[in-house]
């Protein structure tokens, strides 16, 4: 069926530059862009924005762009925040003079009622967890903020990019029945001005506090399926999509067209459950980690747009990611670790030891095409060592029960803007317990004191150079004894039309990817040519 | 194939046309009475159903956060949701508002379900009720047209090509006919309801339907072609055909009065069988045409476990296709007399 699509889409391109001969219609001023994912939902407190993307709504900190792991600046904090010595108070002065679209003034209540209708559980927000380590939030003046944490937690920066609601409109109860979903008021650079199923429309905020955008007018239309967009994109209609690395591929070559592939920390990886006989042996670990042709996956299953992945640290940390090379594809290297391990073949070609034969399953989402190939690509490297992956789809609802058992094709990286919530549930160990934070924290159950040590006090210090060191000895004593098989990271791709206005800059993306983000992540900045 | 139809004259006897009208009116009544327990067993079953689906409802509401979010708070939530209810409690608690017109809220699209359906309804009516009437038109045209002579080229060229068409899935249809209509020779819109930033005015939609009416009405059209074309040729070789044949009655006359009321009855019957069929297709048209209908939302609310917007959309879907039999029916013991009206 893919290829088919394939196909039908290359016949397409043809006819496209044959026939370019009728123009297209009237276009609206600005930017039209296709999105995959479905319009409305604007409330902050149900997620939208939450990495600090929300056109319509500003963070206290908002992020800043270019190469590398970007940095932290206020938004609507006047300044960046100030850290009690003992790391658990975080006080934040706000902005003066800002004012919602609605025309009222922002003020500490605003940060406060927004921040508590997260944690608050009448609200059902899906962002409770990844605010659970701020214990209160409080007003200490008209226009200053103070959150007080449950431990220490350096990276509380990352978690101050939620886009603010006013506090008039933050009226409690369910979060997915709130009005601000459709009728959304913030502080940003764009107000929605129209919202249809199919299309919504935002346009510039003449009293944007840090100066109107230039682009007056964004139009984002709701094209959900993939060929769609990117035959949109061609028939002249939209200036600008998200596309799986395959169609945007079609568009290299093609004038009037730029395609762009933002890195994220976004990774995908095996996880190798400690209470399973074979993956919980440390033998087999580190030869799997041997034994898997990253390079191949990202050339074959992502069609070069990712890179290789050996730790959850991708290489954008800079200091903090210093492991030389990482993991070697080295096949001959794991079948001798695995020999000496007492792991012997068999005689159907699959190891064996003190009758337990190297075999195990790993589970997949059965909808996640992109789980499902990187996992079959893993057996087969598995099975040229003589260990033998079964590959299975299993529903959402099945996985957790089977997670301390079954290994499973897992992925992460969903606010990568500091390391820690990058490793900290992945490798801590107090996250081995299935019962403590979610299942899916931890999956391998990897217990290492060294790295629970390493990794709390990075929670604990603010000292850059410092946590750098801590990161990088997290993974050093990873690469000794690593407790997945981490495969690759994904970049996302885009293409985009000429449209006379220039300002793109690269960012690192979180797992979510729609036209949010790619080179449209700072519209506010963009001019006019 | 409105229910003002005067029945034919010159058909066998039946009752007088009082008696007929009486007999209808009760089988719609029959049929009304029937729908209210249907409805209740179906949205019971929705709920049963669903509940021992794999899906998780909660992970159509987490989305990508779904592995993130922690086994407390995952309970937690579903507490707030009342995800985490007996399926018969939430068919309880659903139904209950139902009566006093409250349909809940849905969680897929952070509206009011009335909101969802209010906006998107009227376009999935338009789509399928506009590729609906084409496709009967084309049918009936085409259908005639190949049983005029049985096994001749037009009726050979027919029946392969409808075979043919009916072979394609909708989707393939689809993005073929938008590769080279709307992308090689830019004679219509790619997708969408109205050009970006246009308003949903006349001249904007019909542009934008021609394409994804047209793939509708394609891929409804083989199975009323051939069933038409079947029952054409099982009237006209009838001895009552036959035999007006013989008394040297008009061709003309004969098609009209004899063959056409009875092929026509089952044609009916096959095109109010085909609804279901239709809202299939829409949901797969509405998807590559960026259509913002109902049809794909009804595949958003099942794949979400969205409940409130699952069980209405269940329920308006349970009642189309009542109505669309019903009316099929009506029609049909207009059209041909000798059908009874449920006994």
């Amino acid at each position: 069926m893919r290829r088919l699509c394939a196909v039908l889409l290359t016949v397409s391109l043809a006819a496209g530059a044959a026939a370019c001969t009728a123009e297209p219609g009237a276009r609206p001023e600005g930017i039209v862009l296709a999105d995959g994912d479905e319009l409305g939902g604007y409330n902050p407190v149900a997620g939208h924005g939450e990495a600090g993307d929300s056109k319509i709504y500003d963070g206290l900190l908002r992020l800043a762009g270019g190469e590398g792991l970007p940095a932290f600046e206020p938004a609507l904090a006047a300044r960046l925040p100030e850290v009690s010595v003992d790391g658990l108070r975080w006080t934040v002065p706000l902005r003066e003079g800002v004012t919602f679209t609605d025309g009222t003034a922002l003020d500490a209540a605003d940060v406060v009622a927004t921040y508590r209708a997260v944690l608050d559980p009448a609200s059902a927000s899906p962002l409770a967890t990844a605010y659970e380590m701020i214990a209160a939030v409080e007003a200490t003046g008209p226009h200053e903020v103070r959150f007080t944490l449950r431990h220490p937690y350096a990276a509380l920066p990352a978690k101050l990019l939620l886009g603010i609601a006013p506090s008039e409109r933050l009226t409690g109860g369910l979060a997915s029945e709130s009005a601000l979903n459709t009728e959304p008021v913030g502080t940003g650079p764009y107000r929605l001005a129209s919202l249809r199923p199919d299309q919504a429309v935002l346009v510039a905020n003449e009293h944007y506090w840090d100066g109107a955008p230039q682009v007056p007018r964004l139009t984002l239309v709701h094209v959900p399926d993939d060929n769609a967009r990117a035959q949109r994109l061609l028939a002249g209609e939209v200036d600008g999509a998200n596309l799986p690395p395959r169609l945007a591929a079609g568009f290299a070559d093609r004038d009037g067209f730029e395609v762009s592939a933002n890195a994220s920390a976004d990774w995908r990886g095996v996880s190798l459950p400690a209470g399973h006989p074979v993956t919980g042996d440390p033998a087999i670990r580190a030869a799997l980690n041997r034994a898997v042709d990253r390079r191949a996956m990202v050339e074959h299953v992502l069609a070069g747009h990712g890179r290789p992945a050996s730790t959850p640290l991708p290489a954008v940390y800079g200091p903090g990611y210093d492991i030389g090379a990482g993991f070697e594809h080295d096949p001959a290297a794991a079948e001798r670790l695995l020999d000496a391990a007492g792991w012997r073949r068999g005689p159907s070609g699959v190891r064996e030891k003190a009758g337990v034969a190297a075999e195990f399953t790993v589970m997949y989402f059965p909808e996640d095409t992109l789980r499902r190939d990187l996992a079959q690509a893993f057996a087969t490297d598995a099975d040229r060592i003589g260990v033998r992956v079964h590959v299975r789809a299993v529903d959402r609802a099945g996985v957790p029960g089977r997670l301390p058992v079954d290994a499973a094709l897992l992925g992460g990286g969903d606010l990568p803007f500091d390391p820690d919530p990058q490793v900290y549930k992945t490798l801590h160990s107090r996250y081995a317990d299935p019962a403590v934070g979610s299942a899916y924290d931890n999956a391998s159950g990897y217990v290492d004191p060294a790295v629970d040590e390493a990794l709390d006090a990075a929670r604990r210090t603010l000292d850059p150079a410092e946590r750098a060191a801590l990161y990088r000895r997290v993974q050093e004593i990873y690469l000794e004894h690593p407790g997945y098989v981490m495969l690759v990271f994904l970049d996302h791709t885009y293409v985009g039309a000429d449209t006379g206005y220039t300002g793109a800059l690269p960012v690192l993306e979180p797992h979510s990817h729609g036209v949010n983000w790619g080179p449209w992540w700072n519209l506010r900045e963009w001019t006019r040519e | 194939m409105t229910i003002t139809t005067a029945a034919p004259a010159g058909t066998p006897p039946v009752p007088g046309r009082g008696r007929r009208g009486r007999g209808i009116a009760r089988m719609c009544l029959r049929r009304a009475l029937f729908a209210v327990p249907l409805l209740v067993v179906v949205s019971l079953a929705l709920f049963a159903l669903a509940a021992r689906s794999p899906f998780d409802p909660l992970a159509g509401y987490l989305g990508d956060r779904y592995t993130t979010v922690s086994t407390a708070d995952r309970q937690r939530l579903a507490d707030e949701l009342g995800t985490g209810q007996s399926w018969w409690r939430q068919w309880a608690s659903w139904a209950g508002h139902a009566m006093t017109g409250d349909l809940g809220y849905s969680r897929a699209y952070a509206q009011p379900v009335t909101t969802v359906m209010a906006e998107r309804g009227p376009w999935t009516l338009l789509l399928s009720g506009v590729a609906l009437a084409c496709a009967v038109l084309a049918a009936a045209t085409l259908g005639l047209w190949a049983a005029r002579r049985a096994g001749g080229l037009v009726d050979r060229a027919v029946t392969v090509s409808a075979t043919l068409v009916q072979s394609v899935p909708p989707f393939v249809l689809s993005l073929a006919s938008v590769s080279v209509l709307a992308v090689g020779f830019r004679l219509f819109p790619v997708a969408g309801l109205t050009d970006p930033g246009a308003d949903p005015s006349l001249r904007q939609v019909s542009r934008h339907l021609v394409l994804p009416a047209a793939v509708l009405a394609l891929s409804l059209l083989p199975w009323l072609v051939l069933s038409l074309r079947q029952s054409l040729r099982a009237a006209a070789e009838s001895d009552a055909v036959l035999g007006a044949r013989a008394r040297g009655i008009p061709e003309s006359v004969v098609l009209r009065k004899h063959i056409l009321p009875v092929a026509l009855g089952p044609f009916t019957t096959v095109v109010g069988l085909r609804l279901p069929e239709l809202l299939v297709g829409a949901a797969v048209v509405e998807e590559v045409f960026s259509w913002p209908g109902l049809a794909g939302s009804l595949v958003t609310a099942a794949r979400e476990l969205d409940f409130a917007l699952l069980a209405a959309l269940t329920v308006a879907t349970t009642l189309l296709v009542l109505a669309g039999s019903l009316l099929a029916d009506v029609a049909h013991a207009l059209i041909d007399p000798r059908v009874g009206r449920d006994g």
